[in-house]
């Protein structure tokens, strides 16, 4: 495997100082690339911070995806009898009810499709633009980047959160609302990862080689770069995910999401608030269930993204 | 000199075409102040009336140039709702945001310098990986969660802080501070993680430098290699992203500010959009912009002071 030999290479370095405070230690090199080689191959592979996250993303986007078919309690309707009700208390409301006596399982697992389709479309949405801006931009350069670059920093310096919350107070919040408001906030976000990365792909030899051929710039960009760009802008894309839901839980913790009987993470959280000291299983279970989604995202993210860089540098 | 004037106009250039920006913006956007203002009875005349009053019945260029030239000579237009001027609504409450940002900065940097540097000179150790899971962790408690999660334990169950409120500088140093804590804490337990990324790899690049191996060879002891010979060249991007940070709490203040009940910029914006207040709003995001301007200059100057390698290249050309 080519990528042993280079973390190894990379590796020790670092493993000197590491021992730099035991410089007078008899430590021998090949005791030291022997240690590296055994940390690059653990490395190497996906471990339990990968695949518990993995795991817990298909879990709840299975039940996000299937919630109409699973045997929930009505999310909407609240049962008075039982007002408030901690968890595992009763047997038809494992994880409690609220203030209003709703069944808190039925509710998270409803939010889950909200929290999700935002995550997801905005993202794909700041993804697909973003990565046209950004291949234009690390292309062409001159004016070109120029006026990107510009366009950037001047979505950049705007308030992100201000504002989505403006978009939804004026056109009402709704998940079509949210999401495609919050995509166009991601773009600059993305322009600036793509660009990034066709400026490291833009002057290789098989692109001079594909322009000494004649190949028009479209063919270019689409064919040449944007398969090398794609990878690296997708890994990045998790962890866009992660924060445009834990975006999407601020607005609708505000109350400014999706409309109100429709459950989301943030607003269940906020109605919890109300009565954190006597019953603070109301909010802390959603904010539980975010917290762990949000996480997932960001560590099977980070992973695929060191993993990448890995596997280019070695390639080169 | 050349570059920091070309750094400056960039920034002017952001500054102007976000103003642009959201002036467009908010006034483009459907729902008409002058309807809400008038009331539901109101009969045509009076509306027509009260955008005449407002000025909302011209060009929205020509208010653009109305509004720049204002804001220029200090006054930065009236409250839709109030009347009150804007530029003073926002100043009388930009004191209470910025205590908080800077509050938030301080703890942050003061979990992530240490840490930053210790997990720099043992890279790879076991308290490197666990710093490491224990900020991604950290970063994945959005910091409305983080509020909830302080305000249940400091303020509900050890009763140690007050849950909101706050009191001005002049009730004491401390009834002042103490308001803070929670709500700095709220930012500082997200924003340490990265602070401590950023310092960690590039103070594994600069202990690798020849100067440090010489300085070791020659028998400094560590801690002096560390602070004095390698924290310099260490601190530029820590410096660049704590620019970059103060611009989005100010922006991210909006719901801390709002959880804690402290009367700052976030409590008059968030107020304001729901009111549809555009004037107070135009004014809150340009001075949230103004700040993003003004600290990414003063990073760039920062830089040039800090980095002898950036003051001479651009001296000599």
């Amino acid at each position: 495997m080519p990528c042993l030999t280079h973390e190894s290479e990379q590796l020790e370095p670092m493993a000197r100082v590491n021992t730099e405070d035991r410089v007078g230690q008899d430590t021998s090199l090949g005791q030291e690339n022997q240690a590296a080689k055994a940390v690059a191959r653990r490395r190497g592979r996906y471990g339990l911070f990968f695949w518990v996250p993995v795991a817990w993303l298909c879990f709840i986007t299975f039940c996000a995806v299937f919630t109409d078919l699973l045997p929930l309690q009505p999310r909407d309707e609240g049962d008075f009898s039982a007002i408030s009700v901690t968890p595992w208390e009763i047997k038809n409301h494992p994880l409690g009810t609220d203030l209003q006596g709703r069944d808190v399982l039925s509710r998270i697992l409803f939010g889950a499709r909200v929290s999700l389709t935002v995550g997801l479309v905005a993202t794909a949405i700041g993804m697909f633009f973003g990565l046209m801006i950004g291949l234009m931009a690390g292309y062409y350069r001159g004016w070109v980047e120029s006026a990107i670059t510009l366009g950037l920093d001047t979505l950049l310096a705007l308030p992100a959160l201000v504002i989505l919350l403006l978009a939804s107070v004026v056109f009402g919040g709704s998940l079509t609302v949210v999401s495609v408001s919050l995509g166009f906030l991601l773009i600059p976000a993305f322009a600036r990862v793509s660009r990034a990365n066709t400026l490291n792909f833009a002057q290789r030899e098989f692109v001079v080689a594909a322009k000494a051929m004649g190949a028009r710039d479209v063919r270019i960009i689409c064919l040449e770069i944007l398969p090398n760009v794609v990878l690296p802008v997708a890994a990045y894309a998790l962890v866009v995910v992660a924060f445009a839901i834990v975006v999407e839980g601020a607005l609708s913790f505000l109350g400014l999401s999706v409309p109100s009987p429709m459950p989301s993470w943030g607003g269940m959280i906020a109605e919890g608030r109300e009565s954190l000291g006597e019953t603070p299983h109301i909010s802390f279970i959603p904010a539980t269930v975010m917290f762990l989604t949000v996480l997932s995202f960001n560590l099977v993210g980070d992973a695929l993204r060191s993993k990448l860089a890995d596997l280019r540098e070695s390639s080169l | 000199m050349r570059y920091l004037t070309a750094r400056l106009g960039h920034l002017l250039a952001v500054l102007f075409s976000v103003t642009l920006l959201t002036f467009m913006l908010v006034n483009v956007l459907p729902g008409d102040i002058a309807y809400d203002i008038a009331g539901l009875d109101a009969s045509e005349e009076e509306v027509q009336a009260i955008r005449e009053d407002l000025g909302l019945n011209r060009p929205v260029i020509l208010r653009y140039i109305e509004w720049l030239g204002g804001v220029l000579t200090g006054d930065w237009g009236h409250s839709y709702r109030t009347g009150e001027p804007v530029l003073e609504a926002i100043m009388s409450r930009f004191p209470v945001s910025l205590e908080l940002v800077i509050i938030a900065q301080i703890i942050a940097l003061l979990l992530a310098v240490p840490l930053g540097v210790i997990s720099a000179l043992r890279n790879n150790s076991r308290f490197d990986r666990v710093v490491a899971i224990t900020g991604f962790f950290c970063l994945s408690i959005p910091n409305f969660l983080m509020a909830i999660i302080l305000i249940y334990i400091f303020g509900l169950w050890l009763h140690w802080l007050p849950v909101t409120g706050y009191e001005p500088i002049s009730e004491g140093l401390w009834d002042n501070v103490r308001n803070f804590i929670l709500p700095s804490l709220s930012f500082a337990l997200a924003e340490w993680t990265v602070l401590t990324r950023v310092l960690r790899s590039d103070m594994i690049g600069v202990l690798q430098e020849d100067y440090i191996s010489m300085a070791r060879a020659k028998g400094m002891p560590v801690h002096r290699i560390l602070w004095v010979h390698a924290m310099r060249p260490s601190s530029f991007s820590l410096i660049t992203l704590l620019g970059l940070q103060v611009g989005a709490l100010i922006g991210g203040s909006i719901i801390i500010e709002s959880i804690f009940a402290l009367p700052g910029v976030g409590r008059l914006l968030i107020g304001s959009i729901f009111a549809r207040d555009f004037m107070i709003i135009q004014g809150c995001i340009t001075l949230i912009a103004l700040a993003y301007v003004v600290i990414n200059f003063t990073v760039d100057i920062c830089y040039a002071l800090l980095d002898p390698r950036v003051r001479t290249a651009r001296a000599h050309g």
